[in-house]
């Protein structure tokens, strides 16, 4: 409407002008450089947007204080002093140093300007020599050019902070109350994000939202499902909303790579490295925890990428991800990280060190937080040429009290697994044989909710098979493990519970199936074995229950396997790792296949998490009891639901008939009358009907060859 | 439905072509010879020697008289279809893609690609009812459209031609004077390159296929976009059955990708569609490359595949297939 009017305007004018507007061709008009006649751009937004992120361009100055004051024999030699300490830590510009001189006394005035060529450089330069001492009398004292500025800005007087009325937040959990109790998930594919329902009784998903350009880099959903998160080049945001995705917050972190939510989805870790002004040196590295609602640095961390490099003694090189661990639970009270020879654990209430110091463990090689509980597992292999042996032990937080250890002899390599729930800890061993040529494998099993931790020690039949694959049941006492050795592996279940007895058991094995990954039902019960990558996706529904496989499917050149949160459907993609084929299936949990969207350039499919059911445990109980009561009702939607869709399948293809009808009746009559054209263009030759041409029997008799011979007849016979 | 394998070309088949009785097939490959083949047990009867390239397209006259064929080799060549002898060669400057007989056999419609400096281009040749008067003037020269020009074929009464490439527009010019009358809209068009265009059997509605992994079906009279059909590779060949409400449409991905895929992967299938819902109701599979061209047999009984494997595949259909309900 507002255009129409606007159109008028401009057409009133025109005519008051006597212009044609017509002949105009609007496009060819250029507006004088810096002048827009109030006329907002379409991309003004974008670009006010952009503007955010700009400094007034002096970021790469910084200002060194405390300077001797010397005089003018002397400039040159402190000059080179003061460019010398600073050439050190990144490139000064040419010219980039400016040391004042006092025009009447010809001395230096005791400070100087020095400009480098990115502020990431002179950051780095106020951080390292913010309180350098040149000798006792001179300590610099290095500021930022820009804080001049922002400081001279402060006004003496103090004013009330300005409180800003409440405005009531969208319900950001609207989607837990669909009244279809659907699941949504995240697409990204080509510059497109998708957010759809998974609206498995239409056999469709249910678009929800849909923006171009939304992320620079990929999405990822909080742990409890909360908010999107988007990552671009100035930093990440949150997206979140009952109908539509609004941004909620911005975290500035320039160049930002990688992101990771504490399980309470408190607080956000980001993390980037950048390239070192000096290539010998490493990369340097900023990690900023936020606030996921406030938006505030809630602490950050610097340094080269060696202090982030993780594996004791060295030789594992790079960042792995997360650096930080969060402890277990939605209180996301503390969070760890390993650095050489110490392990770091901080807590969220002061974002400082539990008693303000690190716990020395020497060489300490990988550790996990258990999923539930303050306790962390940490594993220390071999030391001193064996001497010492690999450990394993639990260490609780904050007390830093030791729970329980495991001394391992020869071991080789160590992996650990937590069951979600924090009941079980697997830990698979793996230990050289005595010749230290070959690796064999078993698992130590801590129970962990027991009196004093009981181990109990796990090997498998053939000790020389390669552990593949491993994963517990979630909220479960049961552990899926695929081993084996040749291209046909072998997957064995295990339970933690059997009978009276608690120990460990073997349930079945299952040989020589096509698999290399497992994925469990987050419901548990149902798993699917997936043989991926080199398997070309074959799929392999299996219901630990009754141990029988319910349903085996293949997604050909399958790359990605996740079930809902819910455990009732299983998502299968194919991503962009692939050329072909790229898109995604969706399945029932017992391997029907539901619907299949293709898509060119898949990038991520990502389900939204669920929060934990706020139901307990007895009343989960009492429904699983009178499943049937409810189930009814269900039954009964999903009826209507086939009835509505077949009804509606059947018009929808009653409709397309008639519009076909129409057309062809159409194309008849005109091939009709236009019989008789068609009939001259071919010199007379009758032109349709004979199409419809009858194949007749005709019995032609044709003489060959006609031969007389005369006969005679013996009369004596007769 | 077991396939009859038709080995008689060396390289990849190009274009297949029925008489209109039905019982002659026509193959063209990019080795130098059509070939001809009994359609009912795909036996050989000869080949037409004289081309020197790759043979892109071909056609035979209503009274299966007379063959024409459009060649790399930048002739497009008359033959007569019973000896096998060449007729007439009509040579251009830059190969020729597509040949097209007039209703009633009087004009030929033939394309060239663009080359070196020409632009593509749509030519209308006069053919004489006697080939010692054949000559090769053209009665109609139309330029103008971007790129290569993939298939151009008449419109109904001869009033139109009608032509599809490389710029993914379909475009309809008269016939007379070589005016451009409608374009696809850019919109409801193909995206990519149109590889393919197969007529209906009374001309009224014409199935383009594209790269772009679409099939769409348009009225010719008009060019209204009537039918999309969506499949997973991109499409070079498309046909339509004269009997049923089917329509079939092969491709496969590149051809410089398939060494480096399972060839479960390729899904090289001639894929079968319902013509009126735009649903699948089926695939035939075998070809070991993508299928370059499909025909079907006028009597809608049987259709032919032929693929970058060098393959023609004759498939004559079972009962059920004349029993499928969707």
């Amino acid at each position: 409407m507002a255009d129409v009017m606007v159109m008028k305007e401009i057409e009133d004018t025109a005519l008051r002008l006597g212009v044609d507007i017509s002949t105009l061709d609007l496009d060819s008009i250029r507006l004088p450089p810096g002048e827009n006649y109030g006329i907002v751009s379409d991309d003004e937004e974008v670009y006010l947007e952009d503007n955010l992120e700009f400094e007034s361009g002096f970021g790469n100055i910084i200002v060194v204080d405390n300077l001797p004051v010397v005089p003018k024999e002397k400039f040159e030699k402190l000059e080179g002093v003061v460019r010398k300490i600073y050439s050190q830590i990144g490139v000064i510009k040419e010219d980039g140093l400016w040391m004042p001189v006092d025009p009447e006394t010809d001395k230096t005035l005791g400070y100087c300007f020095i400009e480098y060529n990115t502020p990431q450089e002179a950051e780095l330069a106020k951080e390292k020599t913010h309180g350098y001492k040149l000798d006792r009398a001179h300590i610099f004292c290095v500021s930022m050019f820009d804080d001049f500025d922002r400081f001279m800005k402060v006004p003496n007087e103090w004013a009330p902070p300005e409180t800003k009325p409440y405005a009531p937040g969208e319900n950001l959990q609207h989607w837990l109350t669909d009244p279809k109790a659907r699941d949504q998930f995240v697409i990204r594919a080509g510059s497109d994000t998708e957010v759809l329902w998974n609206d498995a009784r239409h056999l469709k998903p249910d678009p929800v939202y849909k923006r171009a350009y939304w992320t620079e880099s990929f999405v990822q959903w909080s742990p409890l499902g909360t908010y999107l998160a988007t990552v671009h080049r100035q930093g990440a945001a949150v997206w979140g909303g009952s109908t539509s995705f609004n941004r909620l917050m911005r975290y500035a972190h320039p160049q930002v790579k990688l992101i990771d939510f504490s399980p309470g989805e408190k607080y956000l870790v980001t993390y980037s490295s950048h390239e070192p002004s000096n290539p010998r040196d490493a990369n340097r590295v900023v990690i900023n925890i936020f606030d996921v609602r406030t938006g505030k640095v809630m602490r950050d961390f610097k340094g080269s990428a060696d202090d982030f490099a993780v594996g004791g003694a060295g030789g594992v090189t790079g960042v792995s991800w997360p650096v930080f661990k969060w402890s277990g639970g939605r209180d996301d009270k503390y969070f760890a990280r390993m650095g050489k020879n110490i392990l770091s654990v901080y807590e969220t209430e002061t974002f400082s060190l539990v008693d303000k110091k690190s716990l020395k463990v020497e060489n300490i090689m990988d550790f996990c937080w258990s999923p539930t509980d303050p306790i962390i597992a940490l594993f220390v292999p071999e030391m001193g040429g064996g001497n010492q042996p690999a450990r394993v032990s639990l260490i609780q937080v904050p007390s830093k009290e030791e729970l329980r250890q495991k001394n391992l002899f020869s071991v080789s390599d160590c992996k650990m697994y937590w069951q979600s729930n924090g009941d079980y800890l697997a830990v698979n061993v793996e230990r050289y044989t005595k010749t230290k040529k070959s690796t064999y494998t078993g698992f130590e099993l801590f129970r962990i909710k027991e009196r004093d931790i009981p181990i109990e020690v796990l090997e498998l039949e053939n000790k020389n098979d390669k552990i593949i694959a491993f994963a517990w049941e979630p909220k479960g006492h049961r552990f899926v493990v695929i081993h084996g050795d040749n291209p046909k592996p072998d997957v064995s279940i295990y339970s933690m519970r059997t009978g009276q007895n608690s120990r460990v058991s073997k349930l079945t094995t299952l040989k020589g199936k096509q698999a290399n990954a497992l994925f469990w039902s987050p419901a548990g019960r149902y798993i699917v074995l997936a043989g991926l990558k080199g398997f070309n996706g074959q799929l392999e529904f299996y219901n630990v229950d009754e141990l029988e496989t319910m349903a085996t499917a293949e997604h050909f050149m399958a790359t990605d396997i996740e079930w809902d949160p819910t455990g009732r459907y299983v998502a299968t993609a194919v991503t962009s790792v692939h050329e072909m084929e790229n898109g995604f299936n969706i399945w029932s949990f017992n391997g029907k296949h539901l619907y299949r969207i293709l898509k060119d350039h898949f990038f991520q499919f990502l389900w939204r998490p669920r929060p934990p059911s706020f139901l307990s445990s007895e009343k989960e109980e009492e429904i699983a009891k009178n499943l049937k009561k409810y189930s009814k009702k269900y039954e009964a939607e999903d009826q209507d639901v086939s009835l509505l869709l077949s009804e509606q399948e059947r018009e929808k293809r009653r409709m397309l008939k008639e519009d076909w009808d129409k057309w062809v009746n159409d194309w008849k009559r005109m091939h009709e009358e236009e019989s008789l054209y068609r009939q001259k263009l071919r010199d007379g030759e009758a032109s349709d009907e004979e199409e419809e041409y009858e194949a007749k029997d005709i019995e032609v008799e044709e003489v060959i060859h006609v031969s007389k011979e005369v006969l005679h007849l013996e009369y004596g016979q007769e | 439905m077991r396939p009859i394998l038709m080995k008689g070309h060396e390289r990849p088949l190009s274009f297949l072509k029925y008489n209109r009785d039905g019982d002659l097939l026509f193959s063209c490959a990019k080795d130098h010879n059509p070939t001809l083949w009994f359609a009912d047990n795909g036996e050989r009867l000869g080949t037409f020697r004289g081309h020197n390239g790759a043979v892109w397209s071909c056609d035979v006259s209503r009274d299966s008289a007379r063959l024409i064929t459009g060649s790399a080799d930048q002739s497009a060549k008359l033959w007569n279809v019973q000896t096998g002898h060449q007729l007439y060669s009509f040579n251009f400057d830059s190969p020729a893609r597509s040949v097209d007989f007039s209703v009633g056999d009087k004009l030929a419609v033939i394309t060239t690609d663009p080359f070196m400096e020409l632009p593509s281009a749509i030519h209308v040749k006069r053919i004489a009812n006697d080939p010692t008067q054949q000559i090769g003037e053209s009665v109609l020269l139309i330029k103008g459209p971007q790129g290569r020009i993939n298939r151009a074929i008449w419109g109904p009464l001869n009033t139109t031609i009608i032509s599809a490439g490389e710029d993914a527009v379909i475009r309809i010019w008269d016939s007379e004077t070589g005016k451009l009358l409608k374009e696809s809209d850019k919109e409801s068009g193909h995206k990519k390159t149109v590889t393919s265009l197969a007529k209906s059997a009374d001309g009224s509605h014409f199935l383009t296929g594209s790269l772009d992994k679409s099939a769409r079906l348009w009225d010719t009279r008009s060019l209204t976009l009537i039918k999309t059909y969506v499949t997973e590779r991109p499409v070079n060949a498309v046909a339509m059955s004269p009997l049923l409400d089917h329509v079939v449409i092969g491709g496969g991905q590149d051809a410089s990708a398939v060494t480096t895929t399972d060839h479960r992967a390729g899904k090289f299938e001639a894929k079968f569609f319902d013509k009126i819902l735009q649903e699948e109701i089926g695939g035939v599979k075998g070809h070991f490359g993508p299928i370059n061209a499909l025909a079907f047999n006028p009597d809608g009984k049987s259709f032919s595949s032929g693929g970058e494997d060098g393959y023609v595949r004759l498939h004559h259909f079972d009962a059920d297939y004349f029993a499928i309900k969707i």
